[in-house]
C-alpha cells in the first residue's frame, strides 16, 4: 500500500522541475543513505596485507559512479558512431567494458594526484574533468576540441592528466618521472602509471619499475589486463600472466576491475601505500573490452562473440553496480533509467555539437611548436607557403 | 610423298611455333595486382624459395598482420616460420641476432607495424644491424629487413605519422628503398630479402590497396628490382621532379596537369633511399636544366636536401638555370583535424606551383 502510495504520488509529482521534489520525496521513503558490500578479496604479490574486504558505498557516491559510468559508456558508443559516419577520423580505440577502471581510480584518488595511460583514453579523459563536448569535438577534429583539433584520440591531455599516448609502454617511464616530481615537490601526490596486457612486455615498463622501486617514487603502476594485447591473447604473448606480479621486487595487488568498488578500494589503499613513503606498487586490473582493439578491429577473429557476450551478461561493470544499488535500497531502477536518458540527451547534444563545430582555422597549423618563444615562421610544403608559430 | 610430307611438316611446324610464340607474347599478360598483394606474393616467393627467411612481428601470424600484408602465410608456412611476437620492438632485431645470422645463415623479415614504432628498436636497427660488418671488418653481415608503413596515413595524428627516409637514410650501413608501385614494392622487397645487408623497407599505408598492372616480368618468381636504381617514370623536357613512395603519385598527377598547359615533366621515381641513384637525377636535370624535389618528410635534413646538396657537388649543378626547390611535408607535428592535415601533407597543387615558380611561369 505503501509502495503503490509511493508510486502513484511520484508519477503525479514526474515533471522536469518537480524531479529533484519527487526524488527527495520519493528518497526519503523509500532509500537508504548507504549500505555495505562484501568486495571480492585481491591477490597479493609481497603484501602483508592487501584492500579491505568490505566497504560502504552511499547513494550520493552510487548516484555519481553509476552516471560517470554510463556517461563513458554512451560517449564510447557515440564515439563508434561517429566513426562510421566518418566525422572522426584515423585511430579510435574505446573503453567500453572496462568503466569501472576508470571510474574507481578516479574515485580512489584526489584530484591533484596525477594519471598518464594509453591511447585507450577517453574514460580517463572524463574522469579527470574534460567534459564530454570537448572529448567528442577533439575526435571529430574541431576548434573546441580539448587539444584544439591537433590531437585527436590519442592525445586528450587535462591538469594532471599526462594523456593519451600512442606508443606503446611510453607511458611507463613517463609516469615514473611524473611520480619522481612528486617525490621531488615534496607534495604528497601520487602518479597512476597505466598501461595494458600487451604493454607489460615492453622493455620501458621494466625501466621504470626499476627506477622506480629504486628511488622510492610514489608511482602506481596499472596494469589494464583486458585479456588481449590488439590481437594476440595474453597467454601468446607473456611467459607470466601474473601482471601484478611483474614488477618482481615492487609489491601488487591483482583487483577485480568489473567491480568499481573493488577498484576504488584498491586504489585507495594503493595511494595509501605509496604516500606513505614505501615507494612504488602494482595493481593488475582484471578488466574487459568490447569493442575489438580499435575501430578497424572487428574484435572477433582472436575471440568469440561468446566470450564478449558472456562478459557482458555475468560482469558488465553498469550492469553490476546497478544490482548492488537496486538490490539494497540505494536506488531504484525508474531512477536510474531518469539517469540513463539525462545521459542520453547529455551525449546527443555533445554529439551534435562536435559534428558542427567548426574546424580550426587554417592559420593555427604552426601554433605550439615551442613554449615561451617568441613568434617565428614555419615552412609549409613548399618554401613559399609559411605559417606563423605562436606559443 | 612422305618427302613431299616432310617438306611441307617443317615450314608448317615452324609457322605454328612461331604463331604459337607470337600468341604468349601478345596474350594480355598484365594483372591488377595491389602494392598489399604484390609485397604478400614477393615475401610468399621468398619463403619458399629459402627456408632460411622468415618473418616476425606484431600481428604478422594469426591475425593476417595488421594492415593484412602478411595474409594467409602464417596459415602455409605455420608457427616456425610466421612468428607473432609480444610488443617488444627492441627484441625484433636482438631476436635475429647478427651472428646467429651469420652462424645459422638465417634471414628474418621484421615487420614494425608502422615505422614510429621502430624508434623503440633504433639502437638495435643501426647499432648492432648498420654498423656490424664494418665493425667486425666483414666478419659478420647481417642478412635482415626491416619493413613496414611509413609517414603519413590518414588521421592517425603526430605519433604515428612521421617519415623515416631521412633517418635511415642518414645511416652508412643500410640500405633504404621506398616503393611506390606494385611492381617497385614485389621487386624491392624481393631484393631486399636476398640481400646480405640489413634492408629498411619503407611502404606506405595508404598505397596498400591501391591496384597497379604487374607486367608480365614482374610476375616471374625471379622478378627483382636492382637496390640504388631509381625509375624514370615519365619522360619530359621541361623540369626534373623526384619523389618517392606515395608523392611519385601526386607528382604524376601534377605532370598530367602541367602537360595541358604545355610543360613537359620528367617525373623520377627514387625508388632507393640509400645508396641513392643521383647519377639518373644527373643525367635528367642535365636534360631539362630544373629540378623539384617532392617528399612526404619534413623538409630539414631530408632527402630532397641531399638530393640538392649532391646536385650542387656534381656536374649537373652548372645546368641548372634555376635554384633547385624542394616540397616536403610542413615543418610541424602531424595535427589531427582535416583542414590542418591536409595542409601539413604535400598535395598535387603545391607540387604544381613548385614547378611553375622554378620555371618562372
Amino acid at each position: 500500500m505503501k509502495k503503490m502510495l509511493t508510486a502513484a504520488v511520484s508519477r503525479v509529482l514526474s515533471g522536469v522541475t518537480q524531479k529533484l521534489a519527487s526524488r527527495v520525496l520519493v528518497a526519503s521513503c523509500k532509500y537508504s543513505n548507504n549500505a555495505t558490500f562484501e568486495i571480492k578479496k585481491c591477490d597479493l604479490y609481497r603484501l602483508e596485507e592487501g584492500p579491505p574486504v568490505t566497504t560502504v558505498l552511499t547513494r550520493e557516491d552510487g548516484l555519481k559512479y553509476y552516471k560517470m559510468m554510463q556517461t563513458i559508456r554512451r560517449m564510447e558508443l557515440k564515439a563508434d558512431q561517429l566513426y562510421k559516419q566518418k566525422f572522426i577520423r584515423g585511430f579510435c580505440h574505446l573503453c567500453d567494458g572496462q568503466e569501472a577502471c576508470c571510474v574507481g581510480l578516479e574515485a580512489g584518488i584526489n584530484p591533484t594526484d596525477h594519471v598518464i595511460t594509453s591511447y585507450r583514453a577517453h574514460g580517463l579523459s572524463y574522469t579527470r574533468g574534460l567534459t564530454v563536448r570537448s572529448i567528442l569535438a577533439e575526435l571529430t577534429g574541431r576548434r573546441a576540441g580539448c587539444a584544439k583539433g591537433k590531437g585527436g584520440s590519442m592525445h586528450m591531455y587535462a591538469k594532471n592528466f599526462y594523456g593519451g599516448n600512442g606508443i606503446v609502454g611510453a607511458q611507463g617511464p613517463l609516469g615514473a618521472g611524473v611520480a619522481l616530481a612528486c617525490k621531488y615537490k615534496g607534495n604528497n601526490e601520487v602518479c597512476l602509471t597505466l598501461y595494458g596486457d600487451g604493454a607489460a612486455n615492453q622493455g620501458q615498463i621494466s625501466e621504470a619499475y626499476n627506477m622506480a622501486a629504486l628511488w622510492n617514487l610514489p608511482c602506481i603502476f596499472i596494469c589494464e589486463n583486458n585479456r588481449y594485447g590488439m590481437g594476440t591473447s595474453v597467454e601468446r604473448a607473456a611467459a607470466s600472466t601474473d601482471y601484478y606480479k611483474r614488477g618482481n621486487f615492487i609489491p601488487g595487488l591483482r583487483v577485480d576491475g568489473m567491480d568499481i568498488l573493488c577498484v576504488r578500494e584498491a586504489t585507495k589503499f594503493a595511494a595509501d601505500y605509496c604516500r606513505s613513503g614505501k615507494g612504488p606498487i602494482l595493481m593488475e586490473l582484471l578488466t574487459y573490452r568490447y569493442h575489438g582493439h580499435s575501430m578497424s578491429d572487428p574484435g572477433i577473429s582472436y575471440r568469440t562473440r561468446e566470450e564478449i557476450q558472456s562478459v557482458r551478461s555475468k560482469s558488465d561493470p553498469i550492469m553490476l553496480l546497478k544490482d548492488k544499488m537496486v538490490n539494497n535500497q540505494l536506488a531504484s531502477v525508474e531512477e536510474l533509467k531518469e539517469i540513463d536518458v539525462e545521459v542520453r540527451k547529455e551525449i546527443d547534444d555533445a554529439a551534435q555539437f562536435a559534428m558542427t563545430d567548426p574546424e580550426p582555422p587554417l592559420e593555427e597549423l604552426g601554433h605550439h611548436i615551442y613554449s615561451s618563444n617568441p613568434p617565428f615562421d614555419i615552412r609549409g610544403a613548399n618554401q613559399w607557403i609559411k605559417f606563423q608559430s605562436i606559443s | 610423298m612422305a618427302v613431299a610430307a616432310v617438306l611441307v611438316r617443317k615450314p608448317l611446324e615452324q609457322v605454328s611455333g612461331l604463331l604459337r610464340r607470337r600468341f604468349h607474347r601478345t596474350a594480355p599478360a598484365a594483372l591488377q595486382v595491389t602494392v598489399r598483394e604484390a609485397i604478400n606474393q614477393g615475401m610468399d616467393e621468398e619463403l619458399e624459395r629459402d627456408e632460411k627467411v622468415f618473418l616476425l612481428g606484431e600481428e604478422v601470424a594469426q591475425y593476417d598482420g595488421a594492415y593484412k600484408v602478411s595474409r594467409g602465410l602464417w596459415k602455409k608456412y605455420g608457427d616456425k616460420r610466421i612468428i607473432d611476437t609480444p610488443i617488444s620492438e627492441v627484441s625484433f632485431p636482438s631476436g635475429s641476432r647478427p651472428w646467429r645470422g651469420m652462424s645459422a645463415g638465417l634471414r628474418p623479415i621484421c615487420e614494425f607495424m608502422t615505422f614510429n614504432f621502430s624508434m623503440q628498436a633504433i639502437d638495435q636497427v643501426i647499432n648492432s644491424a648498420a654498423k656490424t660488418y664494418y665493425m667486425s671488418g666483414g666478419l659478420q653481415s647481417v642478412p635482415i629487413v626491416f619493413r613496414g608503413p611509413n609517414g603519413a596515413s590518414a588521421g592517425v595524428a603526430a605519433q604515428h605519422s612521421q617519415c623515416f627516409a631521412a633517418w635511415y637514410g642518414h645511416c652508412p650501413g643500410l640500405k633504404v628503398v621506398s616503393p611506390w608501385s606494385s611492381e617497385d614494392a614485389k621487386g624491392l622487397i624481393k631484393s631486399a630479402i636476398r640481400d646480405n645487408n640489413p634492408v629498411v623497407v619503407l611502404e606506405n599505408e595508404l598505397m596498400y590497396g591501391v591496384p597497379f598492372e604487374l607486367p608480365s616480368e614482374a610476375q616471374s618468381k625471379d622478378f627483382l628490382i636492382p637496390i640504388g636504381k631509381a625509375k624514370i617514370e615519365r619522360q619530359g623536357t621541361h623540369v626534373t621532379i623526384v619523389a618517392h613512395s606515395r608523392p611519385v603519385g601526386h607528382c604524376l598527377e601534377a605532370a598530367t596537369v602541367l602537360s595541358k598547359e604545355g610543360i613537359e615533366c620528367e617525373v623520377i621515381n627514387l625508388r632507393t633511399i640509400r645508396p641513392m641513384d643521383i647519377e639518373t637525377i644527373e643525367g635528367s636535370v642535365m636534360k631539362t636544366n630544373h629540378l623539384v624535389t617532392v617528399e612526404g618528410g619534413w623538409p630539414q635534413f631530408g632527402v630532397g636536401a641531399e638530393i640538392c646538396a649532391r646536385i650542387m657537388e656534381g656536374p649537373a649543378f652548372n645546368f641548372l638555370d634555376a635554384p633547385a626547390v624542394r616540397v616536403t611535408g610542413a615543418d610541424v607535428p602531424m595535427p589531427y583535424a582535416k583542414i590542418l592535415e591536409d595542409n601539413s601533407v604535400p598535395q598535387v597543387k603545391d607540387i604544381i606551383f613548385a614547378i611553375k615558380k622554378t620555371l618562372n611561369i
